[in-house]
């Protein structure tokens, strides 16, 4: 039967080309509006580390007090750490595997004469954060808790960093110079660049970027004095002493921070942890306010940041509107094609058609126009994401691409919503009466 | 004309009217939102940036070491000042849509206690304000004896020149001359007024805080280094900052000239409004097929209106009615359905809109956007419905007699 209805449908449609065209249009403009707002939306929403986003969570300590009010209006912590609660974390090490995180931004002089300084971009952090974050290595590994505590001079480098200093191949071993140091290259990555960088969107804004080129020891970093190319915030009237000394003193916010918890009881315990060790530092007379702590997975801490631009969201919602007003106007079109050919249904019902015979008959037509939708729609996309690539930002346009997927998604959004247009005026056209269709006017 | 005739023949056609009217009040609702925005996005990019955009350009030194700044300014001004066309150099930290390296928060009294809001500080070195070609409509220009040397962010105290946005905000109708303000310790106090200085980052802010900066002359060293302000004409000013490159990569081979920061102020500022940019195409593109896909819906259905009543209109026509009282007719059908469709869009836009306040912190929609939105799609239904109202007029009165 879908054979004959698929002919019945096509023969339908040939005979109002104009009414047809002009259905397909309208579901083909807002298909395509939707998808291409999607795919940016797709683009800079999506998760960079899918297999364990759920297990990586974000620490928010209340290091300031309820004298501090936050944009929100509600009593958030600082979206940060200050030092002495971050190395406290780090010291008891509670959870599975922990980082603290600053963003560093030294100079590297390549060896060889007449080599220029090449400013790069890189992290303090610990040698957890390297399994924890599940970080690609092309040679070697990062290093051990031993070079850690001790401040080793030791650094891992990314692909390019490598291929400009050392031409690539196996550097391992090697010494490179940060800022004046020499450091031991204990690791070299494969190229790396998630996007967001979801370990520190505090200072990096979340996008952007070639990819973090360096990471070095945290407390070397600051033993050393390497820039600190990330944001310091401090509560108001507090003015720190100058340089890493001074914010390690004070209670500013300087330091992102993320830990790996396998299971359930593991958050619990982590946030039971958590409160306790804020309950102590109220003992101690640091804090003066009760515990007011957030632990916060990947994702849902990403959300609380706003990550995702506000005006990627809004672009989304407006192209939806245009995709509900395609649809009640595809719905008001069909159903005057539909009940224009009442007389034709009330002949197939009367020689016994049932009315789910109808409805299969119309949603069928309901579903090829979807399909007509769809070519255009496919097209209008492609143009739509083009353009979108010439117009957003570099680091954001890269994020929205042709992809197969999407195109798939496409073409069955256009149908989808075809065939949902199509039901009431479906439903309508299987309640004609026979008998009233079959008397001559 | 009767509207009860048409209403009470409408009534027939329950669901297709109620259709166009819903697809009409989401048209509103959607295209009130959407002009909005777009001209939101696109009065940010028309902001006053108070600098004459067209002669400046920036060239932006890193990679050293502040010791070494004193020698490095040395050399670098020494060979931007001998490249032809440069009219004037000067050292200036934060550049309008470039690099932003003074942003603080501020107070009005000593003790902190009244927030005055997060402005930028313009820390620039003798002969930048100049440079800028920023305007002063109150008080005095920085002195020579203003530049100190300073060390640290910013020099701890100084007088200053602030824009009128900012005075507007912290002094309203007062007299800011001679006020001061402070950021923790540090104290500053205005002596000029300038008309607009907008700030390096400008999306972001509320349209009022675009031009909240304050200029504070300090002396060139370790703290106010690398970052350059150069003026040439216009037609001059790419081949002058071509050159000035050269000549730097010349002068100070051993720092590291940071070229994706070194622009005209013109490239600078089209890019920091680039988001905008796309936002207000995209918005222009959804409105153009929301009005083109809601007019060929209008054409289509009326279309088919007019086809099922052939027999009714010939009858009319029969009866003494003339071509014009038939188109009226149809129109009057339309102008009455879409009135119904503005009404509960106007309702749906504002239900909209609030949306987007709240959980996108955009602006309340300004009224008169409602009566705008009505008259676009008043006249859009009549356009639409001309045509099959005009076949509609061409039925011949003969209809009425056949009975096929």
């Amino acid at each position: 039967m879908f054979g004959y209805y698929l002919d019945l449908a096509l023969r339908s449609l040939k005979r109002s080309p104009g009414l047809t065209a002009l259905m397909m249009l309208a579901i083909g403009f807002g298909v395509a509006a939707s998808m291409t707002t999607w795919s940016v939306f797709r683009g800079v929403s999506g998760d960079p580390i899918p297999w364990k986003s759920a297990q990586l969570f974000v620490p928010q300590i209340d290091s300031w007090g309820p004298s501090q009010k936050s944009g929100a209006g509600l009593h958030e912590p600082p979206n940060a750490l200050a030092y002495a609660d971050a190395m406290a974390l780090m010291h008891d090490r509670r959870a599975a595997l922990q980082s603290a995180i600053y963003a560093v931004a030294p100079t590297v002089l390549p060896a060889g004469e007449g080599r220029s300084p090449i400013p790069v971009f890189g992290f303090g952090v610990y040698g957890e954060f390297f399994p924890m974050l599940d970080v690609p290595f092309q040679y070697g590994s990062g290093w051990q808790a031993g070079d850690d505590s001790d401040g080793a001079p030791v650094v891992v480098i990314s692909d390019a960093l490598n291929r400009q200093a050392f031409g690539g191949g196996n550097s391992v071993g090697r010494n490179i110079d940060l800022d004046g140091r020499d450091y031991r290259v204990t690791g070299v990555m494969k190229p790396w660049n998630p996007q967001p960088m979801f370990f520190d969107v505090v200072d990096t804004g979340g996008f952007g970027g070639n990819g973090p080129d360096v990471f070095v020891p945290l407390q070397r970093a600051i033993a050393s004095g390497m820039e600190n190319a990330g944001a310091v915030n401090c509560p108001k009237g507090v003015q720190p002493g100058a340089g890493y000394a001074g914010l390690q003193k004070s209670n500013c916010v300087w330091l992102a921070y993320m830990v790996e918890l396998d299971d359930e009881s593991a958050v619990q315990n982590y946030r039971q942890y958590l409160d306790n060790y804020a309950s102590v530092q109220q003992k101690l007379g640091r804090f003066d306010w009760p515990p007011n702590n957030r632990l916060r997975d990947m994702r849902a801490f990403l959300d609380h940041e706003h990550v995702v631009p506000d005006d990627t969201r809004v672009s989304l919602l407006v192209a939806l509107g245009l995709l509900l007003v395609c649809l009640v106007n595809t719905a008001g079109l069909m159903l005057a094609k539909f009940l224009r050919r009442s007389g034709e249904i009330g002949v197939r019902r009367a020689l016994g058609a049932s009315r789910r015979a109808i409805h299969a008959q119309f949603l069928t037509e309901a579903a090829v126009i979807g399909v007509g939708g769809s070519a255009l729609g496919l097209l209008l996309t492609a143009i739509g994401v083009f353009a979108v690539n010439r117009m957003l930002p570099p680091r954001l346009a890269e994020l929205a691409r042709i992809e197969p997927a999407l195109l798939l998604l496409t073409v069955v959004v256009a149908i989808a919503a075809s065939v949902l247009a199509g039901l009431y005026p479906t439903f309508r056209a299987a309640r004609v009466q026979p008998a009233w269709q079959l008397k001559t006017n | 004309m009767q509207i009860k005739p048409i209403l009470s023949a409408l009534r027939k056609h329950r669901l297709s009217t109620i259709l166009i009217a819903l697809e009409i009040a989401l048209a509103c609702a959607v295209l009130c939102n959407a002009c909005f925005m777009i001209s939101q996005r696109v009065s940010a990019t028309h902001i006053d940036s108070g600098v004459d955009e067209t002669s400046l350009a920036t060239v932006q030194l890193t990679g050293y070491d502040s010791t070494q700044a004193p020698d490095v300014d040395a050399r670098a001004l020494a060979a931007l000042r001998a490249v032809p066309g440069v009219q004037s150099v000067s050292l200036l930290n934060s550049i309008p849509f470039g690099s932003r390296r003074g942003t603080a928060g501020i107070t009005t009294d000593a003790a902190g206690e009244h927030f005055g809001g997060v402005i930028e500080f313009y820390v620039g070195g003798p002969g930048s304000l100049q440079t800028l070609g920023a305007k002063l409509i109150a008080g005095r220009a920085p002195q020579m004896d203003d530049f100190h040397a300073f060390t640290g962010f910013m020099p701890d105290e100084g007088s200053v020149q602030i824009t009128q946005a900012l005075a507007e905000h912290l002094w309203p109708g007062a007299d800011s001359l001679g006020k001061e303000f402070w950021v923790l310790k540090s104290h500053y106090r205005v002596v000029g007024v300038l008309k607009s200085l907008v700030r390096p980052d400008p999306t972001g802010w509320t349209p009022e805080q675009r031009q909240w900066s304050v200029f504070l002359p300090a002396q060139p060293g370790p703290y106010l280094t690398g970052s350059y302000l150069l003026r040439a004409s216009p037609g001059d000013l790419p081949r002058v900052l071509r050159d000035a490159l050269a000549a730097l990569a010349k002068a100070v081979p051993e720092v590291v000239i940071d070229r994706e920061n070194s622009h005209t102020l013109g490239e600078l500022r089209h890019d920091v409004f680039k988001n905008d940019r796309a936002m207000a195409g995209m918005l222009v593109g959804v409105i153009a097929a929301l009005l083109l896909v809601t007019s060929l819906g209008i054409v289509g259905l009326a279309s088919f209106w007019v086809q099922q009543r052939r027999r009714q209109i010939g009858i009319r026509r029969a009866i003494g009615a003339t071509r014009s009282d038939i188109l009226h007719y149809f129109q009057t059908e339309n102008f009455l359905i879409v009135t119904g469709g503005i009404v509960l869009g106007m309702v749906l836009a504002f239900a909209i809109n609030l949306l987007l306040m709240q959980r996108y912190e955009l602006p309340r929609l300004p009224l008169y956007y409602l009566p705008i939105g009505a008259l676009v799609l008043w006249a859009l239904g009549q356009l639409a419905v001309l045509g099959p109202a005009l076949r509609a007029a061409a039925v011949p009165p003969v209809v009425a007699t056949r009975s096929v």
